[in-house]
């Protein structure tokens, strides 16, 4: 394809003429000459001087055909014509990058490669996260775990799963994403809300989450086998690709999960198993201007739920405080009993993305969701077969985006409209804590990015949301009362109905977010990004309407029909400067919250099964600041070292106290080893510290309990966060090569290998068990 | 083409969305579980006595009310019995027989100072353990005002558990279904 013509002239100057395979002229093709550009003109002519002798690298990309890459070795001067052919598989390749790198170009994206997430099989996605700094979890036992982003968490940290946003966060702080980790092919996260097309309402970050995707004509497949021993249980994850450049592709993956209880330092903690069976699954045609994609998804999971957290009484919580010992210690077991949790997610979407032209496209996309949710808990008799709380989310979502690149700018604008129900099952026998709802947003959003010289972008982002709920809903007259509702709210009562109000409240919320932010790069290879954003988040149904008991944290849940939107004003500025051998990332932050919504503990409520504590929703001016930091040195080809250190900050300004649920600080190390000769072989052993929280509100309260049959006042500590600690974890791997296309990988990991006894502030169980004890573990992937 | 294919999904999409119109209001819970009313009944051959706590709103915020009907005399020796009641249903359902029915699962506890006097129970589970639905109160030999009995329904109790088939609740663990304070007077 290459034809060289020499001429000597003495001087080195480099011309020539780019064509496509039918010798038409191909014109605004990029020629590269080392550092050198040149573009070709209307006749596809190109032309560099002033090239220095030596080896040089020459390379041609146009979009929609393959890159020309090659050596020449520039001694006189010459004339290339460069003849290219079609693909596909280049054009798709760029889109993509385009599509997954302009999220936002003034915020650092930080992500987690698949090698990473593999580590991660038999746990859960905000297990990978805490991979990155400045993420922490938060936990309602082991199993359901939230990411926190600079502090926060639940509806202000969306996960969007391949394009979609999950919705089951509309139910509160206790209901882990329906996701399983083996069908992320990458993460990202952005810390703050610039990302206007998936939300203006992600007051903390986005999570992104992209299933695996191949994009060259090959089949292959991967196991990931899992063993823990605790839990003494495993996971298996299976999955076939098919890639392609055209035409049809497709990706199927199932996992399967089962343990039993897992270990403390000290103890089983009783009736912590689980099990899930997931599938996902996708079929692409891609076309010559177009993709369709269809989608779907399965995620099927039962978790038991600590024995002894299911608490009667504050009486009880008072008890479980001071022994620190979970009250039901039972043998291990697998079987599952009540409390426990069965959960489905099903999520189908259909996606098509149209080429307008090279530099323009258009996606319209269709996802239907629909979570089942079932909570059983410890009833008398055949109630036990009877769910406590069981609810069904429906999600309808449409998005059309349209992208348009230009030389030095980018444009993205779309609008989206969701429809969603919730069923609260009333056939339970227990009130619901969130009711029966039907709600529907719309939002428009448009981002503009351009480029100033090679090393300044800016970009700017706004987005308006519309969204409107209806809610039905019975409520306790004498609730009703309590709460103040009347007559402030009598307007939403339809009749009554014994002692209780059937009422159908309806809010509707406008909100505004906008996105301002600059990508610079300094000499000596300093980037700096800096972004500022407003968001406006909406009060959750579960924050709306929340009135009973919690049975998993034995708590009385309130919530209250006044609440408003958040409104948040985040500054972020992200510091990277990259030595050879040292790269380090610095990124502070300032987020100011008004009318920011928290559950706070405000004293106990006596039923006739005694006292609960109660936890109402409450707003407050709230102030975030933090500093995340990661740095990693590549000490020589064989070791490396990487360090990560987060702080946060909160403060409650209408009260003058610290923010409760903070993440403390915490800091890691990790030294690797590596070395590509020996099969891969790789190993690592990090160290984690937990510092203890000294910035607590207190909302300890006072109650009476019996002591030898008379009642004694006492405090009841729930706000005081357990001590520091620290954790070991190690992991070795290496690969063997098994039969001609197949290799193995086998790890060998431990963690927390010391059994350190411990607890963690973001567990809302930290009141009744300590933290996992050690668990090793055996994984083997095979790719074939 | 690409207007018809658009067209298709939008079409797919409000489909989907109308399909699932409006359901009708949901019904009311039928709260299966809850305990309203607690009913103590003591019976001695000079008279009974009643000791009844009631929360009126089930699980709403009020706080349960205690009545004492009848005389306590110092001294005596009463046969007493417990029951259970949901009072926001009507006719109010009566909840012990289903204790009684899991009373392996179940234990009353009566906490009270020696001014009250002594309890003790007067029945047994299939494993030959007291349940406490039935039990037998021996009133101080001196007057009191003022005093405090709280009762406690526990489910899963530990009924092997030291010092718990005799009345002592410290090791008994299980969960707490009912707990009531009843205030009462023990007269001369």
């Amino acid at each position: 394809m290459l034809f060289v013509a020499v001429f000597s002239y003495g001087q080195f100057q480099i011309a020539g003429n780019v064509a496509n395979s039918t010798n038409e002229d191909l014109v605004g093709c990029h020629i590269h000459i080392g550092s050198k550009i040149a573009i070709s003109d209307n006749l596809g002519n190109f032309q560099f001087s002033n090239i220095e002798v030596g080896r040089k690298r020459l390379y041609a990309t146009f979009i929609g055909y393959k890159t020309f890459d090659t050596i020449i070795y520039v001694q006189k001067d010459q004339t290339f014509n460069l003849k290219l052919s079609k693909s596909i598989n280049d054009l798709r390749e760029i889109v993509i990058k385009q599509q997954v790198n302009s999220e936002n170009s003034s915020v650092l994206e930080q992500k987690i490669k698949a090698e990473t997430i593999e580590k991660y099989a038999s746990q859960t996605l905000g297990d990978a996260l805490k991979e990155i700094a400045g993420v922490s979890v938060l936990k309602t036992g082991n199993s359901i775990v939230k990411p926190i982003i600079n502090g926060l968490s639940s509806g202000r940290v969306p996960i969007i799963s391949n394009n979609v946003r999950l919705e089951d966060q509309q139910w509160g702080a206790e209901h882990a994403p329906n996701f399983d980790i083996n069908a992320a092919g990458k993460i990202t996260i952005l810390k703050g809300a610039s990302a206007l097309q998936y939300g203006g309402d992600a007051i903390g970050g986005l999570v992104l989450v992209e299933p695996i995707s191949i994009k060259k004509d090959t089949l292959f497949g991967k196991t990931i086998m899992n063993y823990n021993t605790n839990g003494q249980g495993g996971t298996i994850s299976s999955s076939l690709h098919k890639g392609n450049f055209c035409d049809w592709s497709w990706n199927a993956l199932g996992t399967f999960k089962y343990s039993g209880d897992r270990n403390a330092a000290e103890y089983v903690l009783s009736n912590t198993g689980n099990r899930e069976i997931n599938f996902s699954g996708d079929v692409k045609y891609i076309g010559k201007r177009f993709d369709i994609t269809a989608f779907y998804s399965l995620y099927n999971a039962k978790i038991g739920i600590l024995k002894a957290s299911h608490i009667g009484n504050v009486n009880d919580l008072y008890q479980s405080i001071s022994n620190q010992i979970p009250f039901i210690i039972n043998a291990f077991t697998y079987n599952l009993q009540n409390p426990k949790q069965n959960v489905q997610h099903h999520l189908g979407k259909i996606n098509f993305d149209y080429r307008l032209s090279d530099a323009e496209n258009i996606i319209a996309q269709y996802a239907f969701q629909f979570n089942h949710r079932q909570e059983f808990d410890v009833r008398r008799g055949n109630l036990n077969n009877l769910a406590a709380l069981d609810l069904e989310l429906v999600t309808h979502s449409f998005n059309v985006d349209y992208k348009k690149n230009g030389i030095d700018w980018n444009f993205k604008s779309g609008i989206s409209a969701t429809y969603q129900t919730n069923f609260a099952n009333p056939a339970t026998g227990i009130r619901p804590l969130i009711p029966t709802y039907e709600k529907i947003d719309a939002g428009i959003y448009g981002v503009l990015s351009r480029q100033f010289e090679n090393s300044l972008t800016v970009d700017a982002g706004l987005r308006y949301d519309f969204s409107n709920i209806n809610a039905s809903k019975y409520y306790i007259k004498t609730r009703w009362t309590a709460r103040g509702y009347d007559p402030e709210f009598n307007s939403f009562i339809i009749n009554s109905n014994g002692n209780q109000w059937f009422t159908k409240p309806s809010f509707t919320f406008h909100n505004l977010a906008a996105s301002i932010g600059l990508h610079k790069v300094i000499e000596n290879d300093i980037e700096i990004y800096a972004n500022a954003s407003l968001s406006m988040r909406n009060p959750n149904p579960s924050e709306l309407f929340s009135d009973g008991l919690h049975h998993s944290t034995g708590v009385i849940e309130i919530g209250d029909l006044r609440l408003m939107q958040e409104k948040s004003f985040k500054a972020a500025v992200t510091f990277q400067k990259k030595w050879e051998a040292v790269s380090l990332t610095l990124n502070p932050f300032i987020n100011r919250i008004q009318n920011f919504m928290f559950l706070r503990p405000i004293g106990f409520e006596s039923t006739i099964r005694g006292a609960y504590p109660v936890w109402e929703y409450q707003q407050t001016t709230a102030f975030l600041t933090g500093i995340d930091f990661q740095s990693v040195w590549k000490i020589n080809n064989n070791w490396q070292h990487t360090a990560v250190f987060a702080l946060v900050n909160g403060h409650n300004l209408s009260e003058n106290v610290y923010l409760i649920d903070m993440p403390p600080i915490n800091f890691s190390n990790k030294m690797q080893f590596q070395k590509a000769s020996w099969n891969h072989f790789s190993i690592d052993v990090k160290n984690e510290v937990v510092l203890q929280q000294k910035r607590f509100p207190n909302y300890d309260f006072n109650t009476n309990i019996l002591v030898n049959g008379s009642l004694q006042e006492v405090v009841v500590p729930i706000s005081q966060p357990p001590p520091a600690y620290q954790l070991w974890s190690c992991s070795a791997q290496m690969d063997f090569k098994t039969f001609k296309k197949t290799n193995m990988t086998i790890m060998l990991s431990g963690q927390n290998i010391f059994g350190i006894k411990y607890r963690d502030y973001l567990n809302r169980q930290r009141l009744f068990a300590d933290e996992l004890g050690r668990n090793i573990q055996l994984q083997i992937k095979i790719n074939y | 083409m690409k207007n018809f294919k658009l067209t298709g999904f939008a079409i797919i999409a409000l489909l989907a969305i109308s399909s699932c119109s409006k359901k009708d209001d949901p019904a009311p819970v039928n709260e299966e579980e809850v305990i309203t009313t607690v009913v103590a009944t003591m019976s001695n051959a000079a008279g009974n006595v009643v000791l009844i706590s009631k929360d009126a709103d089930g699980n709403g915020p009020a706080a349960a009310m205690s009545t004492q009907t009848g005389n306590i005399v110092a001294g005596r020796v009463y046969i007493g019995a417990v029951k259970f009641l949901n009072e926001l249903k009507n006719p109010a359902d009566d909840i012990t027989p289903e204790i009684l029915a899991e009373g392996a699962d179940h234990q009353l506890f009566f906490q009270a100072n020696s001014t009250v006097g002594a309890f003790t129970y007067e029945d047994t589970d299939v494993n030959g353990k007291p349940i406490g639905l039935k039990f037998k109160f021996t009133a101080a030999v001196t007057n009191a005002m003022q005093q405090n009995l709280t009762v406690t329904l526990r489910h899963l109790p530990n009924k092997s558990a030291a010092g718990v088939s005799t009345g002592n609740i410290g090791n008994a663990a299980g969960a707490t279904d009912a707990e009531v304070l009843f205030k009462l007077v023990v007269n001369p």
